[in-house]
């Protein structure tokens, strides 16, 4: 096998993009759109920058990356208008063993 | 005697404190233990594993465990990025938290003896938090018979402080019944 | 006592009981735990007589312990890696100065590319230094260690510090039985630290003065001398610490299976693998025995050539590179093997932290031995070099 490296262990920009790390957390962020109010408070506290605020329309809430969404629940204690709530992940649910 | 353990899951959840804490039970039944962790990126999250030994001579061996007789799965999600039975021995066995049941696990992992237990339930209700570490090592127990449940009781109440100490000793509890009658006829 | 710890911890309770008056550090991984440990400690009222003082910088860290190892103090740190070369300047000139503190240094790989794993560079950068380097192989050795190390360190015919190196990670973060030492042993085995010359305001002296072309080269060659009276002295300690702990550790060597045409040379913990490696290869029917290198300066170059002087084949295993030359421990062998004739195999393995399990360490040995492979890296990958 032989594999690449770059001289100088040099790294290029949005390696981090690759590495999806949406599955990490057990529980995941999910948003009230009708309680958000965009006010953006998430976005700035998001340690991953993966909440941002969108448009629809008329519309505007905040919407999870759940591609990259780690459930750290930063976003759910910080919003003031309750409007994101920490939700178990379906994996964790399901009830058989 | 020499019982060489895997742990997997995720930072956070006590992978490594799992495998130290049953180094101290095995101590603790006069077993010669040695524990120690891998560590990916140093982030809660990231999947992690651990070693454990245990043998009835001194261990002088610090490579990582390569053909383990058990793989311990803290974490249901981790079986999409990490091979957890890589090398496991063939009458080995893979004690996993997998809510969807031993025989969903079977189509994933095959020719493999496995045993599941939701772990991430028992945390939940027992600690309030998706911490399954101390769950797991009563399920570990449970099923391997290799350690009594007094032990583990015990070793709880040296590692944990006031009411953690409580709470933990009823998930390891609940585990350990729970995996010693899925495992009864092994 | 034994109890199941981590090895951060039995170092970290061994300084305790030596009783340390000044203890100061900069956290890296995977030191920060021993300071951690001894920070708990502090802060519980359970260090009599002693400081803990946080540094900005492991520089900093050093350069305190420099002041206070000056008046009188017995003193400890722990550091590696890009900690344990920032702490170089001030080291060498602890050595100079000729104060015996005690260092423990979990060795971690260099940058770059960063690192935060176990292999010997970072100590090997201070081999010069004028620092008594041992390698331990368990938690219990460098639990013992400690207090043996503030005892060569501060014995008037040496007076040089001392570290103690200890594989980060493989020992630092495992958790193991640990026959813990009681105070009363270590207090008996380690007389308090009285220096001849210390700073004070009753007889005010200065430490590491200037010294012009007509008297440095003095000072150096004092150090060399200090250097192999250390030698002898390490072995006495190591003695004595045998019959006080009943623990023998061996000398500066270990050598298991001395009577083999073979042998393979390391340092550090991998020596607890290759002892099970080099007993299957003896199964096999290979004459194979295995030293354990524990004093890395002062270099024991006699009990080598004793040793080994007749061995047909010498395989080093080396975790550090002379980079444009080779394994750091190959090149310290041949110097001291000079004129005799074993074949010297150099294999460079575990950089980084990477692994090597038995069934690998057992093939490359067995191997060597049949002449089958030669010196060089082993277990990497091979790889094409690109400009992004």
């Amino acid at each position: 096998m032989e594999i690449k490296i770059n001289i100088g262990a040099i790294s290029e920009p949005l390696q981090s993009e690759k590495l999806k790390t949406g599955d990490w957390g057990t529980e995941w962020a999910v948003v009230d759109k009708e309680k958000c109010t965009a006010c953006r408070v998430c976005e700035q506290f998001c340690p991953d920058g993966c909440i941002e605020v969108k448009k629809f329309g008329d519309e505007e809430y905040a919407v999870v990356d759940y591609n990259y969404c780690k459930g750290c629940g930063v976003c759910a204690s910080v919003c003031r208008f309750e409007a994101i709530k920490m939700e178990l992940k379906e994996l964790f649910k399901i009830e058989v063993c | 005697m020499l019982i060489e353990v895997r742990f997997h899951g995720r930072g956070g959840q006590g992978v490594v404190t799992a495998a130290d804490f049953l180094a101290i039970v095995g101590f603790k039944e006069g077993y010669y233990t040695l524990s120690f962790p891998t560590f990916g990126a140093e982030k809660r999250g990231s999947p992690v594993a651990s070693f454990l030994r245990i043998s009835d001579e001194p261990i002088v061996v610090r490579d990582e465990v390569y053909y383990p007789d058990y793989v311990v799965v803290l974490d249901p999600s981790v079986f999409e990025v990490v091979n957890v039975t890589s090398g496991l021995k063939e009458n080995g066995m893979l004690i996993a938290n997998y809510p969807k049941g031993s025989e969903d696990l079977k189509t994933i992992v095959k020719n493999v003896e496995v045993a599941t237990i939701n772990a991430t339930k028992i945390a939940m209700k027992i600690l309030g938090r998706p911490i399954t570490n101390t769950t797991m090592v009563g399920a570990f127990a449970g099923a391997t018979k290799l350690f009594k449940l007094e032990k583990l009781k015990e070793t709880a109440e040296e590692v944990f402080e006031g009411s953690l100490a409580e709470k933990n000793k009823l998930a390891i509890e609940e585990a350990y019944k729970y995996m010693k009658e899925v495992c009864r006829w092994k | 006592m034994k109890k199941v710890v981590r090895g951060f911890y039995s170092v970290a309770y061994a300084v305790k009981l030596c009783r340390p008056n000044v203890v100061c550090a900069y956290p890296i991984t995977p030191q920060t735990e021993i300071v951690e440990n001894l920070a708990e400690m502090y802060a519980n009222g359970e260090l009599e007589n002693c400081r803990y003082i946080t540094a900005e910088s492991e520089f900093a860290a050093a350069s305190i312990l420099v002041g206070a190892s000056a008046a009188g103090a017995r003193t400890f740190t722990a550091t590696c890696s890009q900690g344990l070369i920032l702490m170089s300047e001030v080291l060498f000139n602890a050595a100079g100065m000729r104060l015996p503190i005690v260092v423990a240094n979990p060795n971690r790989a260099l940058s770059a590319p960063l690192s935060i794993w176990n292999d010997l560079q970072d100590s090997m950068v201070l081999r010069d230094a004028g620092i008594i380097q041992v390698y331990v192989e368990s938690n219990q050795e460098a639990h013992d260690m400690i207090p043996q190390a503030y005892k060569i360190a501060e014995d008037k015919r040496v007076m040089l510090p001392f570290m103690v190196c200890l594989d980060g990670f493989k020992l630092t973060h495992a958790h193991e039985p640990v026959d813990l030492l009681e105070q009363s042993l270590v207090d008996e085995f380690l007389p308090p630290y009285r220096p001849e010359v210390y700073l004070t305001t009753k007889k005010p002296v200065a430490f590491g003065c200037y010294a012009p072309p007509n008297i440095y080269m003095e000072f150096r060659v004092a150090m060399q001398r200090a250097m192999e009276r250390a030698q002898g002295v390490i072995e006495k300690v190591f003695r004595e610490w045998a019959e006080f702990s009943r623990r023998d550790w061996g000398g500066h060597l270990e050598i298991v299976y001395p009577e083999s045409r073979n042998f393979v040379i390391a340092m550090g913990s991998l020596v607890g693998l290759l002892r099970k490696v080099v007993g299957e290869l003896r199964k096999e029917g290979l004459s194979i025995g295995l030293v354990k290198l524990r004093t890395f300066r002062p270099f024991p170059f006699e009990d080598l050539r004793r040793v080994l002087g007749n061995a047909e084949k010498i395989i080093v295993i080396d975790r550090s590179v002379s980079l444009g030359y080779e394994g750091n421990l190959s090149i310290e062998l041949k110097s001291a093997l000079y004129g005799l004739s074993p074949e010297i195999i150099s294999m460079i393995l575990c950089l980084g932290g990477r692994d090597i399990s038995k069934e690998n360490l057992e093939k490359i040995l067995r191997n060597a031995v049949l002449g089958k492979e030669g010196s060089g890296f082993k277990g990497y990958i091979e790889f094409e070099e690109v400009v992004p």
